[in-house]
């Protein structure tokens, strides 16, 4: 019997040919920046096989976040820092803005999710022991993003600029005061002078939406750093050892990307 | 990994498109056709050399003719001042210097205004007669005008006649200042005020806004957020308040009675024009003026 090589069918040759086009501008990113390894590097890591839902707070943590920043983002478009025009520039985005009911709730509520997520994940973290070596770290950097979380809290309640926002900044600020030594500065400080006012409110704004969530999106890349270059641990009841790397040779980089990695390159097979 | 091979299209399509906008001021048909014909011939053989590797051509690489630079013959160790060690130095240096010039204004922008030039302004309350003898008024005003409503401000007073200091007969006021001294709330006077007792409230316009003047008869004062309780002194009686409530210093103008600034007090001895005044320098809400918790607060900023 005579094997002969089949000729390829259009259909593969279309296929082969859609892939080369998909290719193209990915190996050209790819050799310019190297992104597209890097995107690779960062999503598609090994994990333990026993990894558990509780080991989704972190990015529903991260996801409540963004969605914090670009409601945000939205509500400054709106939003008046100032005495006059604070509390009426918020009745506006509630009542008149188109959906802005909407992206205020969805701040405000968000700011409770964002708290509560976060909480939850330092409690799956602790439980786990995955705060022990290495990653001890890791735990200091997401103490340090609670406490922005909740300065983001604290400063974001002043904003509506009605009797609650204004009486609770007054206790918080002075509670902020009674502190030792330097209490007494911060509060002067965070007031912006020596009594609350149309400094405040602006200070206040600043914090909210420039000086502490470019804090915490430096923060979470630094956390996030770390759990790649660490990985993620496994359960406690694991058999497995965290973490583990395999010996496998870097393959090419595309696929899994835009290839599945089982099946042959460019389907032909 | 490839060079992309130099090609000389780009610049006839950028000709042709610099021909069609000029065409398109002197002459669109003729000028803009020939540019438009330029751009689009060139365009073409630049977007076929481009995809050439896409098309699965050869590209054809001209191979590296230059000579490797020869090594610069410094023997390792032997530089008593390398230059890499002088410019990493200077890198450092002016980096330091530029970050510096930056920092320290805009770090002193950030953190001082808050600290400097603190204002304290006279608060007008209007004419001394307005203010019955023995009589308690919630008084509110305006500490600055131009700063609007936010700088409304409350004070409990009460005018307690003349007092004989020396030869001469002088007014005193009792004029406590509404801040709870436990975080800063907004203390009530307990007790019935204004229609109820069947008093009008005064209201008038002084430099310091609309000045209104409720009376009112306290039984004490009373913090609605946590509680903190006062006697009609601004002694504290109960709850978490380290000490009694702040007072205003005033003066008397023109018949006028004009508040000064605040000042903290431990606690208050005697009632009305004989009380005894344990007076301090203000303090923040929460604050220890005496006792062994004062010296938690060594060095307040500076106030006015």
């Amino acid at each position: 019997m005579v094997t002969r090589r089949r000729q390829p069918s259009r259909a593969e040759l279309r296929r082969a040919r859609m892939q080369q086009a998909i290719d193209f501008p990915l190996d050209w990113l790819e050799e310019r920046s190297g992104l597209v390894g890097g995107v690779k590097y960062f999503l598609f890591r090994n994990v333990p096989g026993d990894t558990n839902w509780m080991q989704t707070l972190g990015s529903a943590t991260l996801t409540a976040f963004l969605v914090q920043a670009t409601t945000g983002v939205i509500l400054a478009m709106f939003y008046q820092p100032t005495p006059h025009d604070a509390y009426s520039s918020i009745q506006n985005i509630t009542d008149h803005v188109t959906l802005g009911w909407l992206v205020r709730g969805m701040h405000k509520w968000g700011a409770s999710v964002f708290i509560i997520l976060m909480f939850l994940h330092m409690g799956r973290v602790f439980l786990f022991g995955a705060y022990k070596y290495p990653r001890e770290l890791n735990w200091v950097l997401g103490v340090l993003l609670l406490t922005m979380g909740m300065a983001e809290g604290f400063t974001g309640y002043l904003l509506p600029w009605d009797q609650t926002a204004y009486w609770a900044s007054v206790v918080g600020i002075n509670l902020n005061g009674t502190a030792p030594f330097l209490g007494p500065w911060l509060a002067q400080f965070l007031r912006g002078g020596q009594d609350i006012g149309a400094e405040t409110l602006t200070r206040f704004y600043s914090l909210h939406m420039l000086i502490i969530p470019g804090a915490i999106f430096a923060l979470i890349g630094l956390h996030l750093y770390l759990v790649i270059r660490l990985g993620v641990t496994s359960p406690p009841w694991s058999k497995q050892a965290a973490g583990m790397e395999t010996d496998e040779a870097p393959n090419d980089l595309r696929v899994g990307l835009t290839r599945p990695a089982a099946r042959g390159a460019g389907g032909s097979e | 990994m490839h060079e992309p091979s130099p090609t000389l299209w780009p610049i006839g399509f950028a000709i042709g498109v610099a021909v069609l906008l000029v065409g398109l001021i002197v002459d669109p048909v003729l000028l803009g056709s020939i540019g438009g014909a330029i751009a689009i011939v060139f365009g073409a053989l630049w977007a076929r050399d481009a995809t050439s590797e896409l098309r699965g051509r050869p590209v054809a690489i001209e191979p590296e003719r230059r000579q490797p630079a020869a090594a610069h013959a410094v023997a390792p160790g032997r530089e008593r001042f390398p230059r890499s060690k002088f410019l990493e130095g200077t890198t450092l240096g002016v980096g330091a210097v530029i970050t510096g010039l930056v920092a320290v204004p805009a770090g002193g922008f950030a953190l001082l205004p808050p600290f400097l030039g603190q204002k304290r302004h006279k608060v007008d309350l209007g004419p001394l007669t307005e203010f019955a003898e023995g009589q308690w008024y919630i008084a509110t005003f305006m500490v600055d005008p131009s700063e609007g409503e936010v700088s409304r401000r409350t004070a409990f007073l009460r005018n307690n006649g003349n007092v004989t200091i020396g030869k001469s007969q002088v007014p005193s006021f009792t004029i406590i200042s509404n801040h709870c001294a436990h975080l800063g709330c907004p203390v009530q006077a307990n007790g019935p005020s204004g229609a109820i007792l069947g008093l009008k409230t005064l209201t008038e316009t002084t430099k310091n806004g609309k000045v209104t003047l409720l009376p009112v008869v306290p039984a004490g004062f009373g913090c609605p957020c946590h509680g903190g309780q006062y006697d009609t002194e601004g002694n504290r009686t109960a709850g978490p308040p380290v000490r009694a409530l702040d007072r205003y210093s005033f003066e008397v103008d023109n018949g006028r009675l004009v508040l000064l600034s605040t000042y903290s007090v431990s606690h208050v001895d005697g009632t009305g024009a004989q009380a005894k005044i344990h007076k301090y320098k203000e303090t923040g809400p929460g604050e220890h003026v005496d006792g062994v918790e004062q010296i938690l607060y060594p060095l307040n900023p500076p106030h006015h």
